[in-house]
């Protein structure tokens, strides 16, 4: 189903009957998408979805938006701390390396400077930190994006594939417990949701 | 923080009022139609003297190091000078990404992606001379400290080793800079797909890329990390690059001011390149609207200082060479400007010193033509810098060694196939990936604000809370 007639949003593909309050529904949603024109329209949206106590949803954009973290309701981003342990792996596995290599596994004197030189274990202590500081990041966001994820229910959108040009999306996951086809569909076309549509997952 | 744009016009950034025009500029390029002839030519020459690199490095792993002008005094050539010329042609692309992120200089989403992809193509550049230089390529893996059954461990205290591990972690970071910063751009590139083979190439690599805000958060946080471990990270790779000829006992080599003037030195090459290329790419691929002329100027700005500084490092050097009161130090310098080298001494001091003074004149900073062949002489003279650095060596202490460098056919052959592996890569980079990072360009729009328009008054009141 494209774009959303009121009544048609009510029926899934295969043309069951769908209700919200029935815990039995025959079609998996994945939830409900809906499009809005700008930046601003968006952030504007997604205060008022915070505000009505959703808490499985998100809003897709082509770029960040600036407060939108605020406007969702959302908290903090925690690869900070998985880049963090990696910086101290890194560096810290980096000196033990040069303090075992130079004094235990291969104790030579070169050019009369202690095994223990370490001043000059500094760049390879420093480095690997930098390396392993990199790896938590990236490897880290990945992991808490859930990336890759090549398949996504809303990939099946014919609209969505525009998130990623000019287009800004919201979507509702339906198993939001505050999801429900009739409030939702209603709260999404009252914020100024355009071309909203139910997706399958 | 909020990023405001007031502190310049619109236009000067972006010339463009619409998201779909600047997707449509920036993916132009990787629609084959477009593809100009030019492309095509430039292709098929990179390619021939990718080719010619790779005979001249399987000739010198058949015949040794010895077919390369190196020998005693200078057993540093060309490969060090090539190595380092490259590896600080790719600092600017760091610094660009970086430190100027850092610093909320917005400008550099008109030319971040391209300067990063010139890093990692320079750094491999860079990378094929120390190792071929080792001579027996196949063991080059002792260098990393791998237990074997020889019992034997890399000096943690050499220089050359820092190297190894700087050079290293640099290509590896930049790589995952570059390619974090494409995801969302591969996206871009997935959803405009119309033939199948791309779309599923361009999604494996954009990883189902959706851009959701619970991503983008992590997203942003990532890049601010990569940013922030990169600009020390950057600045330790030339010093330790510096290290190489400081840590040693040499006259005209162990001086404390090297890791500054290196970097410096790093960067004001960097940036004539990369404004060498973006003349000519955004000219052959319409990219003005989102690279101005506002952007080239500042790049000119940033040669101008750091020509600066590297001429201020020539001078201090110099001064102290004298103020030492040294006569091995004194002599290396006078050599050095008066010796067999001086020729090279002097092109080093026309190009990097004199040249780049012209950009205080904001008609020729706003010339294309002058700023392109000022670029071209810049890194020229930046080459000639590091051939009269490792050409110091050609007068040691001892007179009766004393011997004059002369790089054969195979080092110019080989430093000119390296331009091959370069101009393959970079052509293949702009014929196929967003050659400017769609998403940041959008994200610098003023429309890309949620303040933007109608909401201009809720703007002012509810910033200050962000």
């Amino acid at each position: 189903m494209e774009h959303a007639k009121p009544l048609g949003i009510h029926q899934s593909a295969d043309g069951s009957r769908l209700d919200a309050s029935d815990s039995q529904i025959p079609v998996k949603l994945f939830g409900m998408l809906a499009e809005f024109a700008s930046p601003g329209e968006i952030y504007e949206a997604a205060k008022k979805i915070r505000d009505a106590g959703y808490k499985h949803w998100d809003v897709h954009s082509p770029f960040p938006i600036h407060g939108m973290d605020r406007a969702m309701g959302i908290g903090q981003s925690k690869v900070g701390l998985i880049a963090w342990v990696g910086g101290l792996l890194g560096a810290g596995g980096g000196f033990t390396l040069q303090y075992w290599v130079s004094v235990h596994a291969n104790p030579f004197i070169i050019a009369g400077k202690p095994f223990n030189s370490y001043p000059a274990f500094v760049p390879v202590t420093f480095e690997p930190g930098i390396l392993l500081t990199a790896f938590g990041a990236v490897f880290g966001m990945f992991f808490l994006n859930r990336l890759p994820t090549l398949y996504h229910a809303l990939f099946k959108s014919k609209n969505f594939h525009r998130f990623s040009n000019d287009a800004f999306f919201v979507s509702i996951e339906a198993r939001d417990p505050k999801f429900d086809l009739q409030a939702t569909e209603k709260l999404l076309t009252e914020i100024g949701g355009k071309n909203i549509e139910v997706v399958e997952d | 923080m909020i990023l405001r744009d007031n502190t310049l016009p619109r236009a000067t950034l972006v010339e463009s009022k619409s998201f779909g025009e600047v997707n449509e500029i920036i993916c132009a390029p990787t629609n084959p139609v477009r593809t100009p002839k030019t492309w095509h030519i430039l292709f098929l020459g990179s390619l021939s003297l990718l080719c010619l690199l790779g005979v001249m490095l399987a000739y010198l792993v058949w015949e040794g190091t010895g077919i390369w002008g190196v020998n005693m005094p200078v057993a540093w050539g060309f490969a060090i000078v090539n190595f380092v010329w490259w590896i600080g042609i790719g600092h600017a692309g760091t610094l660009i990404s970086a430190i100027l992120f850092l610093f909320r200089q917005k400008w550099r989403t008109g030319i971040n992606r391209f300067a990063e992809a010139m890093t990692i193509f320079a750094v491999m550049c860079a990378f094929i001379f120390p190792s071929f230089h080792v001579g027996r390529i196949w063991v080059a893996y002792w260098m990393f400290p791998l237990p074997n059954s020889m019992g034997m461990w890399p000096n943690f205290r050499s220089p050359l080793l820092w190297d190894v591990f700087a050079v290293s972690t640099y290509f590896t970071v930049s790589l995952l800079f570059w390619y974090v910063g494409l995801v969302p751009d591969l996206a871009t590139l997935r959803d405009k797909a119309t033939s199948k083979m791309k779309k599923v190439l361009y999604g494996v690599f954009a990883l189902g890329w959706r851009g959701a805000n619970r991503h983008w958060q992590n997203y942003e946080r990532t890049y601010l990390i990569l940013a922030a471990v990169s600009t020390p990270l950057v600045l330790s790779v030339h010093s330790i690059v510096s290290f190489d000829f400081a840590v040693s006992n040499l006259p005209g080599w162990h001086t404390t001011i090297f890791p500054p003037y290196f970097v410096a030195g790093a960067v004001f090459s960097g940036f004539a390149l990369v404004s060498t290329l973006m003349i000519i790419a955004r000219k052959v691929y319409g990219l003005e609207k989102v690279v101005t002329m506002h952007h080239l100027d500042n790049m000119n700005k940033f040669m101008l200082a750091t020509g600066t500084i590297v001429a201020y490092a020539y001078a201090m050097e110099f001064f102290i060479a004298w103020y030492s009161g040294n006569p091995y130090e004194r002599f290396a310098f006078i050599n050095r400007a008066l010796g067999p080298y001086g020729w090279a001494y002097w092109i080093m001091v026309s190009c990097n010193c004199i040249v780049p003074q012209l950009f205080w004149w904001k008609k020729i900073r706003y010339n294309l033509l002058i700023t392109f062949i000022i670029t071209i002489l810049i890194n020229i003279g930046m080459w000639f810098e590091r051939f009269v650095i490792v050409m110091t060596l050609h007068a040691d202490f001892l007179p009766s060694s004393w011997g004059y460098y002369r790089p054969t056919w195979v080092d110019w052959l080989t430093f000119l196939g390296t331009f091959g592996l370069f101009g393959t890569f970079f052509l293949l980079f702009l014929r196929f990936l967003p050659t400017l990072a769609i998403a940041e360009v959008k994200g610098v729009m003023p429309e890309a604000s949620p303040h933007h328009g109608h909401h201009h008054q809720e703007a002012l009141t509810s910033g200050g809370q962000h």
